[in-house]
């Protein structure tokens, strides 16, 4: 071996290179903030145990790694054993954290984490990267239907966070939590977008973040972040929109969004997910146990399997956007 | 520690309880529990750190029955330690009982993991050696799999795992019993040679006949002390059904139900 290694200044760990970004260019982010509140968690409680199946990195579980390693554990490309290791731990009382892609948590270990975690009620919490449309590789890696999966399985709280500031209060409510939680992670440089607004995370509860008069956005997720920057670009076509953010799933705030819903305002759901078994339905159905019998118009990924490529090019194809989510809204009205 | 006799008594009561609920229930998987009975009686009355007093003892050696279909033998082991009433077992698979033909750690003292679907008692098992060593504890974690379960292969995963990281008082204990449901585990998905596959994952590996008490528990006694870094295997080599002629390797008898003078048949046959 030849070559020197540079001395590095310590610095703020990140996510690895080559990973896309769905931030806007010159949009505030926050590095790595899963990692980083669950290391400051775990240095507030023992309990606390950070678990990944080879994908420590991209998961930014590595941040924890780093702080805690004596209470990381590496499991290997194995997401089962992940899952059933993890509720074996938490049989014991730790609270583990344990992270892989959204795509394997919900695909290939369903069985694990559905006898293992949830039927027990254990405190198992699910931290799933790649969630929908965040990445341009393809079917594979695109978990599209990662609520349609999980929402069936009782007990699974189920979170779909929009920003860093939400990641960062999710975590210790999570921990908190007593049964199984699904984190959709948003990792590597993530848009710190809610600071902004008169808002704080709260496990199980749904939040007004703007008030308008004539549409009113419900949404979860990255899309919350677009339906603000759609909220703001109606205005200029002089159309007023509220935007309801919902990033619990499971258990859903129910009475905040019908109480939303509850008027003659053009009613849309946005969602980086299949419009099929996740926000839309979960929406809906809430919206028919009520009667209030009214249309919702849904803005989510279509009931396919979606191509590779870049990913602002895909969020334009598949109508995840601001500027599809603007040209939907304006077509509805 | 009770006699080689004693242990031979609570290994039949494991086999005519079982038979006893699976009447009360209309079915059950019998002849699963009649291939692991001495295993089970030899780990409660002669091996396994428990108190039944405090079911939830932190530092408690953990059974994780993997071959979840054999619990109705486990019920009545643990009603005899006192975790429960044996009034309770009367209820076994009734409507809200919490003895169902599968074990709930929720809802029954002793039961120390759910189980049912096959392959998942070794990952959990896994995750509570690694969770007892980062509380320093010693409590040893006991998994009992079946042979027909090997083909599942998170089995492997986890046997992988455990020597990956040193997990010496992780114990599995697989009841070869040699039948899945489809017929003989040789025909079906062959498991052999379990002792030289657990070997190459870097297990230590001992094999015995599971039926008989005075190797069982010189099995246990050589395992290495607790705090140990190889994970163990014992390959108990046993006969499905073991005890009643017309089961023992018959895979005709997984799960049923006994009536009439069959029922009278395999009691007195027990009772020999």
């Amino acid at each position: 071996m030849t070559g020197t290694i540079e001395p590095t200044a310590p610095k703020r760990l990140t996510t690895s290179a080559m990973i896309a970004s769905f931030a806007d260019p010159g949009q505030r982010t926050s590095s790595a903030p899963f990692g980083h509140a669950l290391a400051d968690l775990a240095d507030r409680d023992g309990r606390v145990v950070g678990l990944t199946a080879d994908l420590g990195k991209y998961t930014d579980m590595h941040v924890f790694a780093e702080a805690h390693p004596d209470r990381f554990f590496q499991m290997g490309m194995a997401e089962q054993l992940l899952f059933g290791a993890a509720a074996g731990m938490a049989e014991v009382g730790l609270v583990p954290f344990a992270s892989t892609y959204s795509v394997f948590a919900a695909r290939r270990a369903y069985d694990f984490l559905c006898l293992d975690a949830a039927e027990p009620n254990l405190n198992v919490n699910i931290v799933g990267g790649l969630p929908g449309l965040t990445t341009g590789y393809g079917p594979s890696h695109q978990a599209t239907e990662d609520m349609a999966i999980f929402r069936g399985m009782p007990n699974l709280t189920i979170v779909d966070p929009c920003d860093s500031v939400d990641i960062a209060a999710a975590v210790p409510q999570l921990a908190a939590c007593e049964g199984p939680t699904y984190l959709r992670l948003l990792r590597g440089k993530v848009p710190t977008v809610l600071d902004e607004y008169d808002y704080t995370f709260q496990l199980g509860r749904a939040a007004v973040l703007r008030g308008g008069s004539d549409v009113v956005l419900v949404s979860s997720g990255l899309m919350t972040m677009r339906a603000l920057q759609a909220a703001d670009r109606l205005a200029a076509h002089h159309v007023d929109v509220a935007v309801v953010h919902t990033p619990t799933i499971k258990p859903f705030d129910a009475e905040t969004v019908l109480r939303e819903l509850d008027t003659d305002r053009l009613a849309v759901t946005l969602e980086n997910h299949t419009v099929v078994g996740g926000l839309f339905e979960t929406v809906a159905s809430h919206v028919v146990r009520a009667g209030l019998g009214r249309a919702v118009v849904p803005i989510g990924l279509p009931d396919e399997f979606l191509a590779a490529g870049a990913l602002p090019t895909l969020h334009d194809r598949y109508g995840l956007s601001t500027d599809k989510v603007v040209e939907q809204v304006l077509a509805s009205l | 520690m009770p006699t080689t006799r004693e242990l031979a008594e609570k290994a039949r009561f494991v086999r005519t309880e079982t038979v006893r609920l699976t009447r009360i229930a209309g079915a059950g998987h019998y002849s699963a529990v009649f291939s692991c009975a001495e295993i089970l009686a030899a780990l409660y009355y002669a091996e396994l750190r428990l108190d039944p007093a405090r079911p939830d003892w932190p530092d408690r050696d953990r059974f994780v029955m993997s071959k979840g279909h054999a619990a109705i033998g486990l019920y009545p082991v643990l009603a005899d330690l006192g975790y429960f009433d044996p009034a309770e077992l009367d209820s076994y698979t009734r409507l809200g009982s919490p003895f169902g033909d599968h074990p709930d750690m929720k809802r029954i003292a002793g039961v120390d993991f759910s189980s049912g679907s096959l392959g998942h008692g070794l990952s959990v098992g896994v995750g509570m050696a690694l969770a007892g060593r980062l509380a320093g504890h010693d409590h040893r974690t006991w998994v009992l799999l079946g042979d027909g379960e090997l083909a599942e292969g998170q089995i492997w995963e986890a046997a992988t795992s455990a020597s990956h990281y040193g997990l010496g008082d992780l114990v599995a204990v697989v009841d070869a019993n040699q039948l899945g449901i489809d017929g003989f585990v040789a025909d079906v998905m062959g498991a052999e040679p379990i002792d030289a596959r657990f070997a190459a994952f870097g297990w230590g590996v001992q094999r015995v006949d599971g039926h008989d008490l005075p190797a069982l528990l010189a099995a246990f006694a050589a395992l290495p002390a607790r705090g140990g870094t190889v994970p163990q295997v014992i390959v108990a080599d046993t006969v499905k059904g073991k005890g009643v002629a017309r089961m023992e390797l018959s895979p005709d008898w997984h799960v049923g139900n006994l009536a009439g003078a069959d029922y009278d048949d395999v009691l007195t046959e027990l009772a020999r």
